[in-house]
């Protein structure tokens, strides 16, 4: 194999200092608060919270919008944050997984549910689902099983086969019902 | 289990890792940034097979922001293949040509997506760019993507340097076969087609590294199932001490198989790369990679026969087939012996003669994933005796009753080795009750006699089926774990095994509070940390809970031993007057003359005086547990299936597992290892292929091509449950990761069949899909003139007890 002229391949610094690259100051909210970050315009929304933000709890299974993990609530709305780009949240409210919680010790009630109904294994694909279903349940409070399964439908899970995810959002329901 | 009256073993407890997973705050490799972090992109091979010309990568290093842009030859002594991760058993007359994957190709590509150049960069964006700047001049060569193509003579080959594209060949047999075929009265004989799929954890995998100078340590975060077995390769390989490598898989997304795997390339060059740049490094793969660098199963080619009497009990099999390995063969032999050794499953055979030969071909490389080979051998076998019941005008339940080892003959010995190199000996099993069980539970006379007529009145087709299986689960060598009793009275459990939601942070837990009494919510596991416990091997072939959980049971056994010798001690009372409770231990029946655990974990490290000669610190133990063998798991699966004879798209109606793993540690966490195995499983029986053109391209290469089932997919399974008890652990546990995915194949295949009812096309491969499915009605319309024709033989079909090897399949025949 013939190699190209040999240079220096490693060094602690950029072989060249200085990315030319655009760009742009953004503000962002996610989760009540406000974010300013100067970022490349093609930066992922998915990207921009794991990354700039440390908010790891969103995560990043395929990156084409299939499997859903990385879904967000953007103004309540679920949306695949990796099929947008950071700078179209601007103006929007982004909630995240880390947000559903009311404090460091409680869990939201579909959270606990997901823990009752064991609806989780490795738990990589949860936030996706917990952030998909609780538009969800604010539209259909009482929804039946055939309902839940259509609602996951765009989300994939690997180890559960789903099951426990719908006794887990049924649990939820039941729960949230007005006595 | 010595403690009958269990407190915490069995029990449906919560999972205590569930909070931090369902809150964001749990620790995935990809989450782990760190101040300075480089990021890696590898430019990869577009093509199946190539010779490398040039490799230019001047434009990428002079792209801002590009740290290192690196090729073989850059690597120089750090460049070798390697190693082979499992050594073929000591089969008599076994051939195998050991050709393990580089780090980095270097003269010639084998696979789609074999890595030719890294380019380390400030992020991951511009790693990518720089990625597209390396220009790869390749001179290619035929690709080698059939099976049967790959062995004829004056083939490419995969691997220059061999006579042929045969990897290795292996024979293991059992009684006379030609004496078995002699005397039956039935012989059915196909050729039986699995294809591949792939793992697809949602977690792709990620390696993190960082060399810190002054400590001189490494510290790796990987998505591996075998944490410890990567420090020692890596430490080896980079020239360190293994105590100065620290490997983490901390919450992985999801094993299944693949992230066994080692040495990746990727594992080997990142650290390389930390400690060659001086800063930390990452990679995570992307889902596009993940189809090509991350292992895949499951391609064979079987030609089997069954030899049987009239009253339809088996005399022998014989079976010729062939193994894809992909691009090179680092799992050795594991995923055919597998296929080899579970073909006989649940039942008596008294004559076996198998032989495959293993086939070198420019994909993806295989190494197990869920299941390692079972599926195969139990397609097989469960076909057979399908179309030997058809032949024989047996029902599917009657001629599996008629064949299973009955419950006084275990230990079963059938004489060949299995992928541990220990003898294939049964531990024990009793098959019948649980056929009895999901028989009722499907509600299958029932279905016979009123539901299937019924429907079919209606010009429905609805369809039954049972199938059973075998699993040789929690093979060794060995694991460890060390129980420790905190001062505050918490309990910290270490063990080696990586995790990748099978619940050990809970399992291990129950295990160890059976005998410490301690609520399971207030012990701590911690797994895949070598810096917590550094001996061990891994997670694969559902060996966890058999293990590494009889490990933590030997460990909390020696501390429980530890608690009553010194509280004996303290309390001045003999060690038989004492009982652990609630997290004390006691003089029974007088509360008052107690310890706190805690208390207890204090006073055994003191900080000043004198203690007797051999007095160890603590209340802390450690101990390691290696079965002899492995335990042999069993179940049977029954399912309800509607068939839409038009478009050929099914429904499943329901489904049933009837399980045994021994005794149960945590039921609901059994069950939930069962439904997704079940939904893996229905992915690979109908939904999921992975297809490659004649180049060795991979047609499937996204998710939006290679379908995951969806909830929409998979039905509610309802299980039961059988324990018999595994005499090779003290914990009476076998495993059940992998259960689930077995026999849904050859299930779906026998209840398919059953629904086209005499319109039904012989099924004999995997994956289906309604594509395939259709072609296959048609293809069997086309041979019988109609498609209401009676059930006549198809003429393409091989004659029986014909070797089958060169008949067409049934889908292949032309139309008329």
């Amino acid at each position: 194999m013939r190699g190209p002229e040999r240079i220096d391949h490693f060094s602690a610094r950029p072989f060249r200092e200085g990315a030319p690259l655009s760009t742009i100051p953004v503000q962002i909210r996610v989760n009540g608060s406000t974010y300013d970050r100067t970022i490349e315009p093609r930066l992922l929304l998915s990207d921009f919270l794991r990354q700039e933000l440390g908010l790891t709890g969103t995560h990043v299974g395929c990156e084409h919008g299939v499997c859903g993990a990385c879904t967000v609530q953007l103004d309540g709305e679920p949306v695949r944050s990796c099929l947008m780009f950071a700078v179209q949240a601007v103006g929007h409210d982004v909630s995240t997984v880390e947000g559903l919680a009311p404090n460091d010790t409680e869990l939201h009630p579909l959270q606990a549910a997901f823990r009752e109904a064991h609806g989780l294994q490795c738990g990589f694909c949860t936030p996706g689902f917990l952030m998909t279903l609780i538009p969800f349940l604010r539209e259909v409070p009482n929804p039946t099983p055939d309902q839940i399964r259509h609602a996951v439908s765009g989300n994939l899970c690997r180890c559960t086969g789903y099951q426990n995810i719908v006794e887990a959002v049924r649990l939820a329901a039941a729960a949230a019902e007005p006595v | 289990m010595e403690n009958l009256d269990h407190r915490w073993f069995g029990k449906r407890i919560r999972r205590n890792e569930d909070p931090r997973l369902l809150t964001g705050r749990a620790l995935f490799v990809d989450d782990v940034q760190l101040p300075g972090m480089a990021h890696v992109a590898f430019v990869r091979s577009p093509v199946a097979h190539a010779r490398i010309v040039e490799v230019d990568t001047r434009a990428a290093r002079a792209r801002p922001g590009v740290y290192a842009v690196i090729t073989a030859e850059d690597l120089g002594d750090y460049w070798q293949p390697g190693p082979l991760l499992v050594s073929p058993p000591p089969i008599e007359g076994h051939i195998f040509h050991e050709r393990t994957q580089p780090p980095l190709a270097r003269d010639k590509v084998r696979f789609v997506g074999e890595p030719v150049v890294v380019v380390v960069a400030e992020s991951r964006y511009l790693a990518e760019d720089a990625a597209e700047d390396v220009f790869v001049d390749y001179d290619t060569q035929t690709p080698v993507v059939d099976l049967e193509r790959a062995l004829e003579p004056g083939a490419e080959l995969v691997h220059g340097d061999l006579p042929s594209n045969v990897a290795a060949r292996a024979h293991q047999s059992l009684g006379d076969y030609e004496a078995a075929r002699a005397q039956a009265d039935v012989i059915v004989a196909r050729r039986f087609r699995y294809d591949r799929g792939a793992s697809a954890a949602i977690e792709n995998r990620a390696v993190v590294a960082q060399w810190d100078e002054r400590d001189q340590e490494l510290t790796m975060w990987d998505t591996t199932q075998a944490p410890i077995p990567i420090r020692n390769g890596v430490a080896t390989r980079l020239g360190l001490s293994h105590s100065q490598v620290r490997v983490i898989a901390p919450f992985v997304g999801g094993g299944f198989g693949p992230k066994i795997m080692m040495f990746y390339q990727e594992e080997l060059l990142v650290p390389w790369l930390a400690m060659r740049l001086g800063r930390p490094v990452k990679w995570t793969e992307d889902r596009s990679e993940n189809f090509f660098a991350t292992t895949q199963e499951r391609e064979q080619i079987h030609d089997a026969e069954m030899a049987l009497t009239s009253d339809g009990r088996i005399l022998g099999i014989r079976d010729r087939f062939l193994h894809d390995c992909g691009a090179y063969d680092t799992y050795g032999l594991t995923v055919p012996i597998n296929s080899q050794c579970t073909l006989l499953g649940p039942y008596l055979v008294p004559a076996y003669d198998s032989e495959f030969t293993c086939v070198f071909t420019n994909k993806t490389i295989v190494t197990p994933v869920r299941g390692a080979g079972r599926q195969h051998g139990v397609f097989v076998m469960e076909r057979l005796l399908d179309l030997a019941a058809r032949e024989l005008g047996l029902s599917p339940v009657e001629i599996r009753e008629r064949n299973y080892i009955p419950p006084d003959a275990f230990p079963y010995d059938y004489e060949i080795l299995y992928q541990d190199s220990a003898p294939l000996v049964y531990d024990s099993g009793d098959y019948a009750p649980a056929l009895a069980k999901a028989v009722e539970m499907i509600g299958y006379d029932r279905f016979i006699a009123e539901e299937q007529p019924a429907a079919r009145a209606e010009g429905r087709h609805l369809g039954i089926g049972v199938v059973s299986y075998v699993e040789g689960t929690g093979i060794g060598p060995y694991e460890g774990a060390r129980v420790s009793v905190e001062v505050d009275g918490r309990v910290t459990v270490a063990t080696g095994v990586g995790t990748q939601g099978q619940g050990h942070f809970t399992s291990f837990a129950q295990i160890v509070a059976e005998q410490l009494d301690v609520d399971p919510a207030r012990i701590r596991v911690v797994t895949g940390d070598t810096r917590e416990f550094a001996w061990g091997t891994g997670t694969f072939a559902s060996r966890g809970a058999v293990v590494a959980g009889n490990a933590c049971h030997a460990a909390a056994v020696a501390v429980r031993e530890k608690i009553l010798k010194l509280a004996a001690e303290l309390l001045h009372a003999e060690r038989e007057e004492l009982e652990l409770a609630g997290g004390r231990v006691l003089v029974r029946g007088q509360p008052e003359r107690s310890f706190a655990l805690g208390d207890l974990a204090a006073k055994a490290n003191p900080l000043r005086g004198a203690v007797r000669p051999g007095t160890e610190p603590g209340l802390e133990a450690t101990a390691y547990f290696g079965p002899d063998r492995s335990c042999t798991a069993s179940g049977v699966h029954a399912m309800v299936v509607e068939v839409d004879p038009e478009t050929a798209m099914i429904e499943l109606k329901r489904y049933v597992v009837v399980h045994d793993c021994g005794h149960v540690i945590n039921p609901m966490i059994v069950d939930g290892q069962i439904h997704g195995g079940v939904a893996h499983g229905i992915g690979n029986a109908f939904y999921e292929k992975l297809v490659y053109d004649d180049n060795g391209q991979l047609l499937t290469a996204s998710l939006m091509d290679y379908l995951l089932p969806t909830s929409l997919d998979v039905p509610t399974i309802q299980t039961a449950h059988f324990e018999t008890p595994s005499p090779l652990n003290p914990l009476g546990i076998k495993g059940v990761g992998e259960a689930g995915a077995i026999p849904v194949g050859a299930l779906f295949a026998q209840a398919i069949e059953n629904a086209l009812g005499d319109e039904a096309p012989e099924i004999l491969e995997i994956p289906l899909s309604p594509n395939r499915l259709f072609e296959l009605m048609t293809a069997r319309a086309t041979r019988t003139g109609s498609a209401a024709g009676a059930g006549t033989a198809a003429p393409a079909r091989p004659e029986i007890g014909v070797p089958a090897r060169r008949a067409a399949e049934p889908g292949e025949a032309g139309p008329a």
